[in-house]
């Protein structure tokens, strides 16, 4: 029970600084002694607590500020908290025991809570005041960014290091051209180590971000607004923003202006006490035997110790710990901890795997980790990390820990942790300082059944949310449910699996039928729902050709139908023409039938061919009949599969063609056509690197040049624009249709049903698709047979089946009408 | 059970249940616009005017499962037991009475 106290009787704290130090503080405090003290928060920002880590993730656009928001208002209202926002404190008297803010309001209190975190570093140079010039900081800097990358091109990020990287990547993403100077040679060099920093540029490089390195930003110019930035050794870049992210400095200015004894941060003692005694300070603000933190992990240290002696407990007391880093940058895994480097008297192992573009570097000391870094696998990060805080004596595993934990302890897979041989005080959340005892323990005193609960209940994967799939294995160990490995959305709502358990078990338990999936797989519907049945029907197609029976009732209408239904309900009918190409037979075909049944229009495609629109569902038989008549068969506008090939003229007419266009075009689209992918698949072939047949936005596209060909993979002109990623060069065009069936066979057995390339690849990375494309032809061979094996089942024209042999005749007649 | 309800209603053969494929429907023409029969997993038979309460999009060729029918312009879910518009979307599309006797499926016809 909470005492009941008459306000006036309860002591005063007052917390200047609203953000993620300052709150968690006060949550621990409420979880102590919700009564004791009357708080008062004043903060800078016109908004509620959020989690400044995911600010990166807002500007990638992978969540709303809504997102992020940790405490809303009403929790400060529901636990009589004021808060003034947007009124930052400007002076606190030690003596009088007072802080004013910049609305003038002065309050007095017992205990002061300083939390006032980090303010950007701002070089010296001239231009930093132009508009189009931010920090990457807080909410209103995003905002900036983002309004900036709708209305301009380019942008320039002045430092390499982590913030500076994430803002580079969200810039990006939001379409801009980005550029980051740096003045180390490498990146990120205070997490990575060279060989890793390379890496990482490498990669970044590849998904189009330029780089400075060595650079030194001498000025910002521009007149009325920014236009570009010079550096000291004369090199330049064009910029219609500038984000300035070279680092932060605890903000030390009230505290030192108040008496307090600062030296690079807030001096504190190890109760978080300043020197003055009824005075603390969390966070980045802080400055503690010395050092100054950054990160999120030693910040909820520091706010449970602070809690503790704000409710009065006097014995627990902040020690620093080893902190691990993340990159947040999508499909990109870094994972630093600890030592980058080996001293004397240490030793490195490293681990390069160029063929999976991975990297991986142990620092040992005295028979124990003392530091990690990795690059492109991080899964045995947690295990490395838990190593060094263990200090663990690794002497008689040193030889082979390098492999990871699997390979070392003799786990099950070299991807899989092994939740169950972990202890219980393995920490699984590094942000918050979550261990597995914790969450297991949790999961089965409240019951929980769900990841979002375990999340809200004991935090764990609440900050960063890289530890989210090992929170979710935990939960599903602790149920005794199927394991689910990552924080990959489930195939739809009947069931908690997601598609690539589905997938995989497909496959494991040759499960030949959607009845026997759902059944293997405990879904929670007898048929499925409109989402997972497309999803099953096309999973079962690809992994068992010419077995599985496909099943209309499981395909969209405009798949069930081979046509496209259109707003009023008629369709829409388009024949393939091969490369863009047709005869005046086929032209003729398709005027007959237009005239024959009156459609309302005929028109050229964005995929260079004609479409016929407004045929009556019932009249398309017919109308397929007269079209295949005069050889044409199904363009597959309507498919979640092999859609247009386009080309240009090529070789054979234009005076800058390289490469035969067309007719690889042609090549291409009779290799592929007919076949079922897990969403659309376009592609483009362009005679030279003009680029007529807009290759580069196509899911697999062709540049041909005069020593070949260019492969491009992964574009997408649609809802968000992406420009392929750069595949591999070949000489030949036996060459081109090899590496074009084995990419699409890939595409189709790893994707997610209704994941196009594009967000395929961005998941997984164009180096994984290298890995197995370009690296690996033994693989590619047998990617490109199993394609093969495929199309021999799916090369039948459905236009015909229905046309002439009578197939899904229902589907098309209506029955007789009611009188 | 009689063939007539109160003098309003008549029941009237459309057609044998294997006409519809299982998960599936046919339509009907009729005066007061296209009938959608819907055959479920389970053989259970529903009718409803062909027409989504959002944008009139043909709920015949919309994907069974359950008793229901996702629309195929924009994917809203009618419950065939109501005609009802599936939670959060609100709306509804008028049902007409069905039974199965003998593997043939009659419709309840409105005399007036």
């Amino acid at each position: 029970m909470v005492p009941l106290m008459l306000p006036t009787s309860r002591e005063r704290l007052v917390v200047v600084g609203n953000g993620m130090a300052g709150m968690r503080t006060v949550e621990e405090l409420l979880k102590l002694d919700h009564a004791r003290y009357k708080i008062t928060v004043f903060g800078a920002e016109p908004h509620p607590n959020y989690d400044r880590i995911m600010l990166s993730s807002v500007l990638a656009g992978e969540k709303q500020v809504d997102d992020i928001v940790i405490n809303p208002r009403a929790w400060y209202d529901d636990n009589g908290i004021v808060l003034r926002a947007d009124d930052p404190v400007v002076a606190i008297d030690a003596k009088a025991r007072t802080v004013t803010s910049r609305s003038g309001l002065t309050v007095s209190y017992d205990r002061l809570l300083i939390a006032t975190g980090s303010r950007p570093i701002v070089p010296p140079i001239p231009g930093l005041n132009l508009p189009g010039v931010c920090a990457f900081r807080d909410i209103a800097d995003v905002d900036t960014m983002i309004s900036a990358a709708e209305t301009y091109k380019r942008a320039v990020v002045i430092g390499g290091g982590l913030l500076g990287l994430e803002a580079a990547w969200g810039l990006k993403r939001r379409g801009m051209e980005v550029a980051v100077v740096h003045l180390m040679p490498t990146l990120m060099e205070r997490q990575l180590d060279e060989a890793a920093g390379k890496l990482l540029q490498r990669d970044l490089t590849e998904r189009g971000i330029a780089f400075f390195t060595d650079g030194q930003t001498e000025e910002v110019t521009g007149t009325d607004r920014v236009t570009g930035i010079k550096l000291a050794d004369g090199r330049e870049a064009p910029a219609d923003l500038v984000v300035v992210a070279i680092g932060i400095r605890p903000d030390i200015a009230l505290a030192r202006a108040a008496g307090l004894e600062v030296n690079r941060g807030i001096v504190v003692g190890d109760n978080l006490a300043t020197s003055d005694p009824d005075i603390f300070a969390v966070g980045e603000c802080a400055e503690h035997r010395g050092a100054v933190v950054g990160l999120v992990a030693p910040i909820w240290d520091m706010a449970k110790v602070c809690a503790h002696r704000l409710a009065g407990g006097e014995d627990m007391i902040y020690a620093a710990q080893a902190t691990a880093t993340r990159l947040k940058i999508t499909g990109i895994d870094v994972y630093s901890a600890g030592q980058l480097a080996a001293g004397e008297d240490e030793d490195e192992i490293v681990l390069r795997d160029a063929r999976r573009r991975a990297y991986r570097k142990l620092v040992l000391r005295d028979g124990k980790v003392v530091g990690t870094v990795l690059y492109g696998d991080v899964t045995d990060g947690a295990w490395y990390f838990d190593l060094i805080r263990r200090k663990t004596d690794i002497s008689d595993i040193a030889d082979r820990m390098i492999l990871g934990q699997s390979a070392t302890t003799g786990g099950n897979g070299p991807a899989e942790v092994d939740i169950a041989s972990m202890p219980d005080d393995m920490q699984i959340c590094g942000c918050n300082g979550v261990c597995k005892g914790t969450i297991v323990d949790t999961i089965k005193a409240k019951g929980l059944d769900n990841y979002d609960a375990v999340k809200a209940h004991t935090k764990a994967s609440a900050s960063c949310g890289s530890c989210a799939p090992l929170v979710r294995q935990l939960l599903a160990a602790t149920l005794g449910i199927e394991v689910s490995a990552s924080p990959i959305p489930t195939a739809c709502k009947c069931t908690d699996h997601t598609h690539e358990d589905v997938r995989a078990q497909i496959v494991k338990q040759k499960l030949k039928t959607q009845d026997a999936v759902r059944k293997a797989m405990a879904w929670k519907t007898v048929d499925g729902c409109a989402s997972c049945r497309p999803a099953l029907n096309f999973y079962l197609l690809c992994a068992w050709p010419g077995e599985y029976q496909d099943d209309s009732r499981s395909r969209f209408i405009n798949e069930r139908a081979h046509a496209n239904i259109q707003k009023d309900g008629t369709y829409s009918v388009i024949p393939r023409m091969w490369g863009g190409t047709a005869t005046a037979g086929e032209l003729a075909a398709i005027a007959n039938v237009a005239r024959k049944y009156d459609v309302k229009e005929i028109k050229i495609t964005g995929g260079q061919r004609l479409g016929i629109y407004g045929i009556k569902k019932p009249d398309l038989p017919a109308v397929w009949s007269e079209l295949t008549d005069a050889g044409l068969v199904s363009g597959h506008a309507y498919a979640k599969g092999l859609r247009t090939v386009k080309t240009c003229v090529g070789l054979e007419w234009c005076r800058f063609g390289t490469q035969d266009s067309t007719s690889l075009g042609k090549q291409l689209e009779r290799l592929t056509w007919g076949n079922w992918t897990p969403h659309k698949f376009k592609m483009g072939v362009s005679g030279c690197p003009r680029n007529c047949a807009e290759a580069s936005i196509k899911d697999f596209g062709v540049v041909c040049v005069e020593s070949g060909f260019d492969l491009l993979v992964g574009g997408n002109g649609g809802i968000e624009l992406r420009g392929t990623d750069k595949l591999c060069h070949v000489a030949t065009e036996a060459e081109v249709l090899e590496y074009c069936a084995a990419f699409m066979q890939l595409y189709r057995e790893e994707a997610r049903y209704l994941d196009r390339t594009a967000p395929w690849i961005e998941r997984v990375g164009i180096a994984y698709v290298r890995s197995r494309i370009v690296d690996d032809a033994a693989g590619r061979k047998a990617l490109h047979a199993k394609f093969l094996h495929a199309q021999s089942f799916l090369q039948d024209d459905p236009w015909a089946q229905r046309a002439n042999q009578g197939i899904d005749a229902t589907e098309f007649k209506p029955l007789a009408a009611l009188v | 059970m009689p063939d007539r309800l109160n003098n309003v209603m008549t029941w009237v053969k459309v057609c044998h249940l294997t006409d519809i494929l299982p998960l599936g429907a046919r339509t009907i023409p009729a005066r007061k616009g296209e009938i959608a029969v819907f055959r479920c997993g389970d053989d259970s038979v529903f009718a409803v005017l062909n027409r989504c309460p959002h944008k009139q999009g043909p709920l015949s060729e919309g994907i069974v499962h359950g008793h229901r029918v996702a629309c195929p312009l924009h994917s809203w879910v009618i419950d065939l037991e109501t005609g009802e518009a599936v939670a959060p979307d609100i709306g509804c599309t008028p049902k007409i009475p069905t039974k199965v006797e003998d593997g043939v499926v009659f419709l309840g016809v409105d005399d007036a």
